[in-house]
């Protein structure tokens, strides 16, 4: 039984700088919350602050209802993994395990017992006499999930446990992080930058950005309903289209033409009072190839005529890379920071190329205009100026 | 960047002996500079070998090879106190001020390296300026503290100036090793429920060993060969160290000259310094922080 509550919480650092702002936070008992951001975004200030390492500067810290602000980390019964895994290097896997057990003076045989269970669940019993400089990547990051389950403690704190690892073996693991979490059922805050990682093993996800929390709901809803145009561009991969386009009454125009909206959708943009620019964005999977999309569901969506200069198969789906007009209407300040800070890899926009996925059966060729159909009730409408969701 | 550091250590040894093989040219080249190099270095420690095993009488031939083998000097300088004393008191007051020094500069180099606490600057300032200050200047004035306060010529006089002396070298090289550990094996500890002392001694300690021990080297070679001091600060066997009493030693008459005695102590003093070095020196080279964190 663990709740843990952040009301209010910031940090602040002797020169100035606010690595976290105003955070307010409730994690429900054996919830599995992630904290997600990009580099700076306060992530790991806020774990920090939850394991007791840094300072709250203001606000309250509340495990199981009582303020522990002023607790130091090992009154806080918390067990952290780290990103370097800080495994003790003159200690065996062993000895490395039993150290938390050994410091609060557990009996032997019940620290052996429960080092051994530890170990079986790890897999890692044929190695627990080994030092950690003699073991894997993932043995040790085993090791160090181990160290942390041997406490039972009140809550698993993990910082960015997988970045060490290598593709396949992030895979692996993070799997098994799922399956442990599932089983021992503790309270559990992982913080990441990767997204993949934040979708698929948070109960919950809290975006942050430059110390403010974007966004806090389930997977789901971070990907249906983005708050913001930082969020649209932070979750999902690849990462969603934007383009700047202008809404009047019942359609939208962009530079693809005239959209017509739902009525619903439109109606709810009057209310807001949305004129002028509208950041528009649309996720790859949207899309379709206009020949596969039969009668009832073509409804739904508008088609435009795309020449893809990149057609990538997988396999399991294609990718389609088209240039698309640059926009030309007013600045989009915020679309372009947004870009600058989700990174340059998936910079939404940037390029002013779209990418659309396709159903495998599609006959879209490198530089053949083909027709592309979109769903128009998948399209996420933005406030260009301040990135805010419109007509949600 | 501690991992890669310590990573690279062994990484470099290995390259060293399996990698592509060099040119001849360049092989002779190399050979020829490290022979000479060796060969001027070890010449006037060979010179003082051979003249310690020397017989007396051909101790003056000015050959490089003793003609004659002979244990005369060594068995001489033991069958007096001249030396025998002396080299306890030097085997005493060094062992004492490297545990003492090793100790206090361990506890305030991990302070100098980890916490944060008001007047560290003024604390490191001072310290470098104990270390770089004359120790000739302070002869006179320590003579006259120490006869005044009953110190002149005791293992406390010698051992306290030397203290003083290596403290600042002792806190500077392990402050470095401190650094080098990773901070986030501190973080676990903290996390694991470790008090400040127990992260210490428990974690810190045990990875600062390799430190540790090329610290006490370094304080106890100081304390071994300081020779103003031990001649300034003594007046009789009763704390003079065997560097000292070298300058003491007599001939067989007035009129003889003790080089044969001189080049028998001098080796026998050299040889704890070689074997310190030999024992420690896997322990300094190999490191033990390798492992601890991603490599």
């Amino acid at each position: 039984m663990s709740t843990i509550s952040l009301e209010h919480v910031t940090k602040r650092f002797p020169d100035g700088t606010e690595a976290v702002e105003d955070l307010n936070l409730k994690i429900a008992d054996g919830e599995f919350l992630v904290f997600v951001g990009p580099s700076g975004s306060g992530k790991s200030t806020a774990l920090n602050m939850i394991a007791g390492l840094e300072d709250i500067t203001s606000g309250d810290l509340l495990m199981n209802g009582k303020v522990v602000n002023d607790l130091s980390p090992k009154d806080r019964d918390i067990a952290m993994v780290f990103q370097t895994y800080a495994l003790y290097p003159h200690m065996t896997v062993r000895q490395n395990m039993a150290f938390p057990l050994k410091i609060s003076h557990v009996p032997q045989d019940e620290a052996n017992r429960r080092v051994q269970e530890a170990a079986e669940l790890l897999e890692l019993t044929e190695h627990l006499d080994r030092k950690p400089a003699n073991l894997s990547g993932g043995q040790r990051q085993r090791v160090a999930m181990g160290r942390a389950i041997v406490r039972d403690p009140q809550a698993f704190l993990m910082d960015e446990p997988l970045s060490n690892l290598d593709a396949k073996l992030r895979v692996q693991v993070r799997t098994m992080i799922s399956r442990l979490q599932q089983r021992l059922k503790v309270t559990t805050v992982y913080v990441t930058h990767d997204q993949t990682e934040a979708m698929t093993l948070g109960d919950r996800i809290m975006v942050l950005r430059l110390g403010r929390v974007q966004q806090v709901g389930t997977p789901k809803e971070l990907y249906d309903y983005p708050a913001n145009l930082f969020v649209a561009g932070f979750i999902g991969s690849p990462s969603m289209n934007f383009m700047l386009g202008q809404f009047s009454d019942t359609a939208l125009t962009w530079p693809l033409g005239e959209v017509p909206l739902p009525a619903e959708r439109a109606a709810r943009l009057r209310e807001e009072q949305a004129a002028g620019d509208i950041v528009v964005g649309i996720r790859p999977e949207d899309f379709e190839d206009a020949a596969l999309v039969e009668g009832a569901r073509r409804e739904h969506g508008s088609t435009i005529t795309a020449k893809p200069d990149v057609v990538e198969s997988l396999g399991s789906e294609v990718f389609a890379y088209f240039p698309v007009p640059k926009s030309t209407a007013a600045q989009a300040a915020e679309l372009e920071r947004v870009a600058a800070e989700v990174g340059a890899g998936d910079a939404p926009g940037s390029e002013s190329t779209f990418v659309a996925r396709l159903d495998p059966a599609t006959t879209a060729r490198e530089n053949v205009p083909f027709d592309l159909w979109f769903d128009t009730h998948k399209l996420h409408l933005f406030d260009a100026e301040t990135g805010r969701a419109l007509g949600r | 960047m501690t991992a890669t550091a310590a990573q690279a250590a062994p990484a470099a040894a290995r390259k060293r002996t399996a990698g592509p093989p060099m040119p001849a040219g360049r092989k002779i080249g190399w050979g020829t500079t490290s022979a000479i190099t060796i060969a001027w270095t070890l010449f006037p420690i060979w010179w003082l070998v051979a003249l310690a095993f020397k017989a007396p009488a051909t101790l003056t031939d000015g050959s490089f090879w003793p003609q004659q083998w002979s244990w005369a000097n060594f068995s001489g300088i033991f069958q007096t106190s001249e030396f025998v004393r002396p080299l306890l008191n030097s085997i005493g007051i060094g062992l004492i001020s490297t545990v003492i020094s090793v100790v206090l500069a361990t506890m305030a180099a991990y302070a100098i390296a980890r916490l944060r606490f008001p007047g560290k600057r003024l604390l490191i300032g001072v310290s470098l300026l104990i270390a770089m200050f004359p120790l000739i200047s302070l002869v006179t004035p320590l003579f006259n503290v120490e006869r005044v306060l009953g110190l002149f010529d005791t293992w406390p006089g010698l051992i306290i100036p030397y203290l003083a002396f290596s403290l600042p070298l002792a806190i500077y090289t392990l402050s470095a090793f401190f650094r080098e550990i990773p901070w986030d094996l501190e973080k676990a500890a903290k996390v694991d429920g470790a008090s400040q002392r127990q992260i210490f001694t428990e974690v810190i300690a045990p990875l600062a060993l390799p430190g540790i021990a090329t610290t006490a080297i370094l304080v106890f070679m100081f304390c071994w060969n300081e020779f103003l001091l031990a001649i300034s600060l003594t007046s009789t066997n009763a704390a003079r160290t065997a560097p000292a009493a070298m300058g003491f030693f007599t001939g067989v008459s007035q009129f003889t000259f003790p080089i044969g005695s001189i080049a028998a102590a001098a080796v026998i003093i050299t040889i704890p310094i070689v074997i310190f070095v030999m024992v420690f020196q896997r322990r300094i080279v190999a490191g033990l922080t390798s492992g601890a964190v991603k490599g």
